[in-house]
């Protein structure tokens, strides 16, 4: 433990920390600009030099390890001076655009030019101007701003896996650029728009949208895969104007995908803001009251037998429970909240969990990937898989189609039989799992939305105990989900009940008759031409597939509308905050349920969220355990099978667009016509920002 | 003055023979393997005693810095670097030995590589030296196939590599540590010390970084002794030196000279004296263009060595002396300088990126006279924010001759700035 003076107070630190962490525990606050907590030490911007004693020079306190001895000095009017000098150099060539900015209200360099700008300049040359860079739909960039801390190249280098950006140039004409002009293929590129200390990179759909100081801030969940990132809702008045990552160091650290940062603008389009009704083939608007009515009538006399729901990947648990309440009460055994078909086993809880949890991963030393592509399906677990390589010796073996994932792996094979050798100790990763400490495996639904999958997931769990991946102290068994309302709706029971039928039944059923209603509670992603003749309910927030099907359309409120409970791949409780109000006549979707239910005669027995979150807890204790990881208790799950040859494809094809939220997004539309669909954009070129 | 028996580069001026059999009748690679077989401690402590110091400008005592190398390997390799990236302006000392004497340099690497525990050394060549690398090429070839170096080099029972790298016309990749960048294939920009090379250098294994005199000299010294070559010279600024003299002199030179000559002595006796005479001097940059310039009162006097030029707040740096007479525009002289460190900075860090181009800004506009006479200390300023809060030394070297020219020349500039006062209020009239 070195113990250094910093200031005159004596300070004892864990080895291995900077000069400047180590101020940090005592309170001392270093300026810094390219220096993060979660990038390598560039030690560029020279903002953070203080006084080391001894030393003939200023010493850049990012840099310094601390050591035993030290003696630094913070506040003497050298560091005051050589601050001050920095800052100066800083800003004689930036633009100094501050009133059209978008950074402005939240920039380092501005915040940072109070303490220790100069009330006048000095300079009196003509500044640089940089050109403009394409990086693609999502960050917009104005690089005459720009103060080389290199934030950008590293985060893209270390923690996107990219290496598609660097510095070009030297002296002041150093540039930051992706050295041949191409749009930046990271589904993480947006945090670097958080990272940089300045306007150089900025949202480009949140362009001068607005100010951050007219925002209201709304601390939320992520609702766009099941990795349950932590947000922040930005919105003013009724609409939400931007989407940006809090820090939570178990699940999203402080990144967030682009998909859960740009597709908010989805939010906005094809919303549905009223009740619509299906009379002479055509939808039609409607009233509340019409459109329960409606209802009412069509399922007066039908036998509970004949009734099915389904929930889709975007709902709150407080309305899959209500209307799973809703269900039973009308004597329906038909329910699934596994739209995708996934054979996932609801009685075991260890067997459909992320059982090793996402900060976990960092702890594994082999991985085994069945049928999922974790870049695709949850970019943050996989940036976890990155950050865990980087540390080295993680070994990846992978089963299923080849990608690039950002770091090494070793493709097996392609299907179940290669599943099935690892589990019989066939094939020599078998033994690359076992000879690990802490061997892990994550299981997709890749591999799970197949008719075989309940054979595959058995597969999966005998890999699983022949290869140690379960004991006392440590789960390896993981399943990536990729919707985040599938863990609650299994925790909440949103399954069949004895007799029921799970989704192709249902589907099967409504095709030949046998099913006359189908609720669809969100749920889009579904073949609707299998519903046959059925009486479909749809209750949602996007006119989407569902929508399109439906006789009856119940308008609900997205995940920044409503205060919903969602349980992400862990297992952890969260919940979403009410940022703006649904649109029009949209209601929050617990109290459609609700006062659908008065109306069909079978009032369930609350009024009020907190009365029906208590009846949640009374029926699932572990929903009021917010935020916490309940470790699951192993055992047999899944279904011994035959299984058949068939490789596993990957669920996501297109990150971009996976619910209706995403589809709806213009601004995800533009990724998907550039990042999969590989056309070319950038007509920014030439353009440097000063150009009026 | 240097007696020719004392004289370590016998080719300075490429008379002789540079391949193997002219180096051999010179003496080099005479026994080699004698002098690895006094052991690693043994060749440290002799240079440690002759005082030698670092000849690519920081002056930092070679023995010392060879024992910074690890003595027991955890398992990674040792590596010595030599940096042959010479490009300070008005240096030109390590090229004569690279053309003209090669295998010096070579048994110097093979002696100081075995003496810091390295299998591999390389030569990092400043690109342009095209013939440069082609001789040393052709030295390394005939070197390996004699068995000097190689695998049991010179029979000593020590494998030693030698392999050549160019560079690609970099000032910055001269820095010790943008070398390494450099010749790990990356862009060359200094890294943050510490870590120190010696500990984490090359592909992250110790490594020491020398200048090619500074090896060349080493068989010599182990030759000969210490008690020689520290008989050279001064205390602490011992032994013989290339200095390299150009500017306005009867006949630009490379010499070996004691350190510690008159820099008087030094251009009249080896460079045919000032043009016009002594009185016609205006100044001297002693050192290499990174050092403060001396008006002709401390040319006078001044001895020429690491410790009594920083006491006339200069330095010794290259040897690179730059001598300028009286028909010098000082000032665009300096500002030329300036220019080439503004386009010499790699832009990694602040100060160096952003106040190497004000400083030449401030200074193009000071030939001109056009500026404010505050701007003079403007300037001083600016130049103070950029040295020493740099990641490498070329921030410190951008400010040092400008801080020079205002020492000694501000009534120059602001003559300067007076006159075109004038002439602006003469032509509004």
């Amino acid at each position: 433990m070195p113990k250094l003076t910093i200031d005159g107070i004596e300070v004892e630190v864990d080895p291995g920390l900077t000069v400047l962490q180590a101020c940090e525990t005592i309170g001392v606050e270093i300026p810094r600009f390219c220096y993060h907590e979660r990038l390598s030490v560039a030690g560029n911007c020279r903002m953070c030099l203080v006084e080391m004693e001894k030393a003939p020079k200023p010493i850049a306190s990012c840099a310094m390890p601390a050591a035993d001895g030290m003696v630094i000095r913070t506040n003497t009017p050298l560091v005051q001076k050589a601050r001050k000098g920095v800052m100066e150099f800083l800003l004689i060539n930036h633009p100094l655009d501050c009133p059209i900015c978008d950074q402005g209200g939240e920039c380092d360099l501005q915040d940072q030019a109070m303490a220790y700008g100069f009330d006048r300049g000095r300079f009196h040359e003509n500044k640089r101007a940089v050109q403009e860079k394409y990086f693609g739909p999502l960050i917009k960039t104005i690089m005459t701003r720009c103060i080389h801390c290199t934030r950008c190249v590293r985060f893209a280098t270390e923690v996107g896996g990219v290496e598609e950006l660097g510095a070009t140039g030297r002296g002041e004409h150093l540039e930051i650029g992706t050295y041949v002009e191409k749009a930046l293929n990271s589904e993480l590129s947006g945090n670097m728009i958080d990272l940089c200390p300045v306007g150089a990179l900025t949202s480009k759909p949140y362009a001068f949208v607005a100010r951050s100081w007219e925002l209201q801030k709304t601390e939320s969940i992520d609702v766009l895969d099941a990795v349950g990132s932590n947000i922040r809702v930005d919105s003013r008045g009724r609409e939400v104007l931007r989407v940006l990552p809090r820090l939570h160091e178990q699940v999203n650290e402080e990144w967030i995908s682009d998909k859960a940062r740009f597709a908010y603008d989805g939010l906005k389009r094809q919303r549905l803001d009223r009740p619509y009704l299906r009379r002479d083939g055509k939808l039609r608007p409607a009233s509340w009251t019409e459109a329960f009515a409606a209802i009412a009538e069509r399922i007066r006399g039908v036998s509970g037998d004949r009734i099915a729901a389904i929930a889709g990947d975007l709902m709150d648990v407080e309305a899959m429970f209500a209307l799973k309440e809703l269900m039973g009460a009308l004597g329906s055994p038909h329910l699934d909240c596994r739209q995708d078909g996934a054979k996932i086993d609801p009685a075991r809880r260890a067997g459909y969990l992320f059982n090793t949890t996402i900060a976990g991963v960092e702890q594994a030393d082999a991985c085994l990937l069945i049928g999922t592509n974790p870049r695709r399906e949850a970019p943050l677990i996989n940036a976890r898989l990155r950050k865990r390589y980087l540390q080295g010796g993680l070994k990846v073996g992978v089963i299923g189609p080849q990608s690039d994932l950002t770091y090494r792996t070793e493709t097996l094979g392609a299907g179940p039989e290669t599943l099935a050798e690892i589990a019989d100790g066939r094939h020599p990763f078998a033994e690359v799992l076992k000879q690990a400490k802490r061997p892990m495996l994550i299981l997709g639904m890749g591999a799970l939305a197949r008719p075989d999958g309940a054979a595959v997931l058995a597969l999966a769990r005998r890999v699983a105990e022949a290869c140690g991946m379960v004991r006392e102290d440590w789960n390896g068994f993981n399943m990536l989900h990729t919707a985040a309302a599938r863990v609650g709706g299994l925790e909440v029971g949103f399954v069949p009940e004895a007799g029921g039928r799970d989704l192709n039944g249902i589907l099967d059923g409504a095709g030949k008759g046998e099913i006359e209603v189908v609720y669809l509670l969100g749920a889009d992603e579904i073949d609707t031409s299998r519903l046959g003749n059925a009486f479909v309910i749809y209750q949602g927030h996007h006119g989407d597939a569902g929508a399109h099907r439906a006789d009856v359309i119940l308008p609900g409120a997205a995940y920044t509308e409503k205060s919903g409970t969602y349980v992400n791949t862990e297992g952890r409780v969260q919940q979403t905050r009410l940022a703006v109000f649904p649109p029009g006549e949209a209601r929050e979707d617990w109290t459609i349920v609700r006062a659908l239910s008065d109306v069909l005669g079978r009032k369930l027995p609350y009024d009020n969220l907190p009365q029906l979150r208590q009846r949640l807890f009374e029926f699932n204790e572990r929903f009021q355990r917010l935020d916490a990881v309940v470790p699951a208790n192993w055992g047999a799950f899944g279904a011994n099978g035959a299984v058949d040859g068939a490789a596993f494809r990957t669920p996501i094809e297109n990150f971009y667009m996976t619910d209706p939220i995403s589809r709806a997004s213009e601004t995800m539309a533009a990724c998907t016509q550039i990042y999969v669909l590989g056309e070319q954009g950038g007509d920014e070129q030439g353009m440097t920002g000063t150009n009026g | 003055m240097l007696r020719d028996e004392d004289r370590v580069f016998k080719n300075l001026y490429g008379v002789e023979d540079w391949r193997l059999a002219g180096a051999r009748s010179r003496g080099h690679w005479d026994n080699t393997k004698d002098l690895l077989a006094r052991g690693r401690d043994a060749i440290i402590d002799e240079i440690k005693k002759s005082d030698l110091r670092g000849r690519g400008g920081a002056g930092f005592p070679t023995g010392l810095k060879w024992s910074f190398m690890p003595k027991q390997s955890d398992g990674r390799p040792a590596y010595l670097v030599v940096n042959a990236d010479e490009s300070e302006p008005g240096t030109c000392k390590d090229r004569e030995i690279l053309r003209f004497d090669p295998h010096m340099l070579l048994e110097g690497c093979l002696v100081a590589g075995f003496a810091m525990g390295a299998n591999a050394c390389y030569i990092y060549i400043r690109g342009e030296f095209y013939n440069e690398a082609a001789n040393i090429q052709v030295a390394i070839d005939e070197a390996y196939e004699a068995g000097l170096i190689g695998k049991n080099a010179c029979g000593s029972g020590w494998d030693y590599d030698i392999r050549l790298h160019r560079g690609a016309g970099a000032y910055i990749c001269g820095e010790e540590t943008a070398l390494l960048e450099s010749l790990e294939g990356k862009k060359g920009q200094p890294r943050l010390k510490p870590p120190f090379p010696a500990a984490v250098g090359l592909y992250g294994c110790p490594t020491t970084i020398n200048n090619v005199e500074t090896i060349a000299v080493a068989p010599t010294i182990l030759r000969r002794g210490a008690a020689w070559w520290s008989g050279i010279g001064r205390p602490k600024n011992t032994g013989t030196k290339v200095f390299c003299i150009s500017g306005h002199v009867n006949k630009p030179c490379n010499v070996e000279e004691e350190m510690g000559i008159p820099l008087r002595e030094l251009i009249e006796k080896h460079a045919g004296g000032v043009r016009g005479g002594w009185d016609n001097l205006l100044a001297v940059i002693p050192g290499g263009s990174s050092v403060p310039l001396l008006p002709k009162s401390i040319c006078d006097t001044v001895l020429m060595d690491f410790d009594s030029l920083r006491e006339v707040k200069s330095g010794l740096g290259t040897a690179g002396v730059i001598v300028m007479d009286k028909s010098t525009d000082v000032v665009a002289a300096i500002a030329r300088l300036a220019h080439f460190y503004m386009h010499e900075s790699c832009g990694q860090c602040t100060p160096c990126r952003e106040g190497t181009g004000w400083m030449w800004r401030v200074m193009e506009r000071l030939v001109r006279g056009n500026a404010r006479v505050e701007e003079i200390d403007l300037l001083l300023d600016v130049a103070g924010q950029v040295e020493g809060h740099t990641i490498c030394a070329l921030g410190d070297a951008a400010a040092w001759p400008i801080q020079g020219l205002i020492r000694h020349f501000r009534p120059e500039i602001e003559r300067r700035i007076r006159a075109r006062d004038d002439r602006t209020a003469a032509a509004a009239e």
